[in-house]
């Protein structure tokens, strides 16, 4: 599922951060190197570099990073080595507080993330930006989004396996009365899709296929324009086939005349540990071609190969 | 005997009040045993517990229901003593989605737990129940403040002690326009207020109810019109030891319901280790009595006992 790879003897806390510091001292900044220590460490690895950086040199790692890098190269070094939570928390503020319609990292987070992830995100960012997620996402979002946006963000979601299926078939029917009707923000849309658990939901969203012959999302097209309507596949999918999703995301942001750097950085550094390694799969099916052949023809040098070590494909 | 009567009706709660007399009864039990006679005066003589059919004693049913809720105050409040917290606050939450509880037991919640404390009762909820609280609440109760209700369960509030003056006073303002300009049966779904009671932390809405008064010169729950609902959410963020006091008092009033004298337990149970001082000290000066003054004259038996030393007498 992950395509990270870590050598199976791992450099202490301390020889790591070392290397690191030998990458950035003198002229220029030895990029290789950064990458050969750094895009093999999970989380806990990178956490303990830092720490050990930290009470070695008596800055944060993430500066020395900052000073040293650029580009596109020191954007996604800079997100991969933060932790997971502080990551969420940073690509939240900044989609909360420059947040346009068309913007759908806020639906990323919130359904791509485990409730007790999510959950996490939010304590980073009491921590980070001494305010709630909620109130930034409701503070700067209007309207319909607003109404999909904030309970989103501040769900907390059943983790079990449990279904009830005639909860389903009724939620199912509802979503269906609404969407024909051209309800789209009811409260009773937003209800089931941002209250309910993930298993409840996949369960609700096969029924609705089973009963009214149209997966959900292709009742939910009726104007491919309309931004609000896509924020509602994009909840669907997320909660159904995040690696769909991701994997669309990534194919547009290579397709784009010039690459949409921000996109393709966000999506390798935040699921490189997760599921990269089944969103590559899905690349490959769809397009006929590695997702690897894709980032080697379209970005390069150090952003280039960090990209591909984080794929699991350098030779490191 | 008729101290003995009295004091035997008294310990079956014959004068109202909370709970029974346990041990005046099991006295009464060893005084009385094998003297039907004296049982058979004492029956006839509690009017409205004891009656007739032709020649049948029978027990008024009123008197088993009633019975049986002030035997139970004692084993509740032991029950929910000895129990976790989280799980507490989440049956409690639970009850009201199924037993018509009513919902400001949820905003109590909500509003007066900390972010953590509050995490920790939605975690419980999941365990117990397994659904979300927020999914229930949402799906169970339809009334105007349902949206209100949700936010307030699904918030996790910044603790920190920053607070940026110029937005609350800008709140303010808001939210004094839109009290202004909404019928107050519509202000409790309207999205500014909701946004800004649900997700704002709770330093941030103390400043902003300061800046209401200052900028109004009135208190915003006198704005607020009958809105029970938005009343208690502002009083249990903004004066949450005032909303217990308040609570309380109407657990003693004649006539209480059964929900309201419920509250008596819940109350002292979930503040005993947190604000009792405070809450003591409010009551006796919104009420000119003494709380431990008010459980001894109201309360019997053991359940009177627990109160008492809960409240730190």
């Amino acid at each position: 599922m992950a395509t990270l790879r870590v050598p199976p003897a791992v450099p202490s806390p301390q020889e790591d951060c070392e290397q690191l510091h030998k990458a950035f001292e003198g002229w220029g900044t030895n990029e290789k190197l950064i990458i050969s220590v750094l895009a093999h460490r999970n989380a806990a690895q990178r956490k303990a570099i830092r720490d050990a950086y930290q009470a070695t040199y008596g800055k944060d790692l993430l500066e020395s990073l900052l000073h040293e890098t650029h580009g596109d190269f020191e954007k996604i070094v800079l997100l991969w080595t933060l932790e997971p939570s502080e990551r969420d928390a940073l690509l939240a503020n900044e989609a909360a507080t420059k947040w346009h319609p068309a913007n759908r990292v806020l639906i990323e987070i919130a359904c791509a993330r485990s409730s007790q992830d999510l959950f996490t995100v939010r304590c980073a960012y009491h921590k980070q930006y001494k305010r709630s997620l909620e109130e930034d996402v409701a503070a700067h979002t209007k309207a319909d989004f607003r109404k999909l946006l904030l309970p989103l963000v501040s769900a907390y979601r059943y983790e079990g396996e449990e279904v009830n299926m005639h909860l389903a078939k009724s939620e199912a029917k509802l979503l269906h009365d609404k969407i024909s009707d051209k309800a789209y923000s009811d409260e009773e849309v937003i209800r089931v899709l941002t209250t309910r658990s993930k298993p409840q939901l996949i369960a609700t969203f096969n029924q609705y296929n089973n009963e009214f012959g149209n997966p959900i999302n292709k009742d939910l097209k009726s104007d491919p324009k309309d931004d609000y309507l896509a924020a509602l596949r994009a909840v669907v999918r997320l909660i159904c086939c995040p690696e769909k999703y991701f994997e669309k995301v990534i194919r547009l942001s290579l397709n784009k005349l010039g690459t949409d750097e921000t996109a393709l950085t966000r999506i390798v550094a935040t699921r490189a540990e997760v599921d990269l390694k089944l969103i590559k799969e899905v690349y490959q099916s769809r397009n006929s071609v590695p997702l690897e052949n894709a980032v080697k023809h379209d970005t390069h040098r150090h952003y280039e190969d960090m990209l591909l070590a984080l794929l699991g494909s350098d030779q490191n | 005997m008729a101290d003995e009567t009295l004091s035997l009706k008294k310990a079956f709660s014959g004068h109202g009040g909370f709970g029974v007399d346990e041990t005046t009864m099991a006295a009464m039990v060893t005084k009385w045993r094998k003297q039907p006679d004296q049982k058979s005066r004492f029956r006839s003589d509690f009017s409205g517990f004891f009656t007739k059919i032709g020649s049948i004693e029978k027990c008024e049913d009123d008197f088993l229901l009633r019975l049986k809720t002030e035997f139970s105050r004692f084993k509740n409040i032991m029950v929910l003593w000895l129990m976790h917290p989280w799980e507490r606050d989440a049956r409690w939450m639970h009850h009201v989605m199924h037993k018509s509880y009513p919902f400001t037991v949820i905003v109590e919640i909500a509003c007066t737990r900390t972010s953590e404390e509050l995490l920790g009762a939605k975690r419980a909820y999941q365990a117990l129940f397994n659904h979300s609280v927020e999914e229930d609440v949402a799906y169970h109760i339809k009334e105007s403040y349902s949206k209100l209700l949700v936010g307030l369960v699904s918030s996790f509030r910044y603790e920190g002690p920053q607070v940026d003056n110029d937005m609350a006073k800008w709140e303010a303002k808001a939210l004094g326009n839109v009290i202004k300009s909404s019928g107050s049966g519509k202000l409790i779904q309207n999205e500014e207020v909701v946004r800004i009671l649900t997700t704002r932390s709770k330093r941030h809405l103390k400043a902003t109810f300061k800046h209401y008064k200052e900028l109004h010169g009135k208190p915003i729950e006198e704005d607020l019109g009958a809105n029970l609902c938005l009343q208690e959410t502002v009083k249990c963020i903004d004066k949450p030891a005032k909303y217990f006091s308040e609570a309380i008092n109407i657990a003693f009033k004649e006539g209480a319901d059964k929900p309201s004298k419920l509250s008596l337990t819940r109350v002292i149970i979930s503040r005993a280790d947190v604000d009792m001082e405070e809450i003591k000290e409010t009551y006796h000066k919104q009420f000119g009595v003494k709380l431990e003054d008010m459980i001894t004259k109201n309360t019997h038996g053991h359940y009177k006992d627990t109160l008492l030393t809960l409240i730190g007498k």
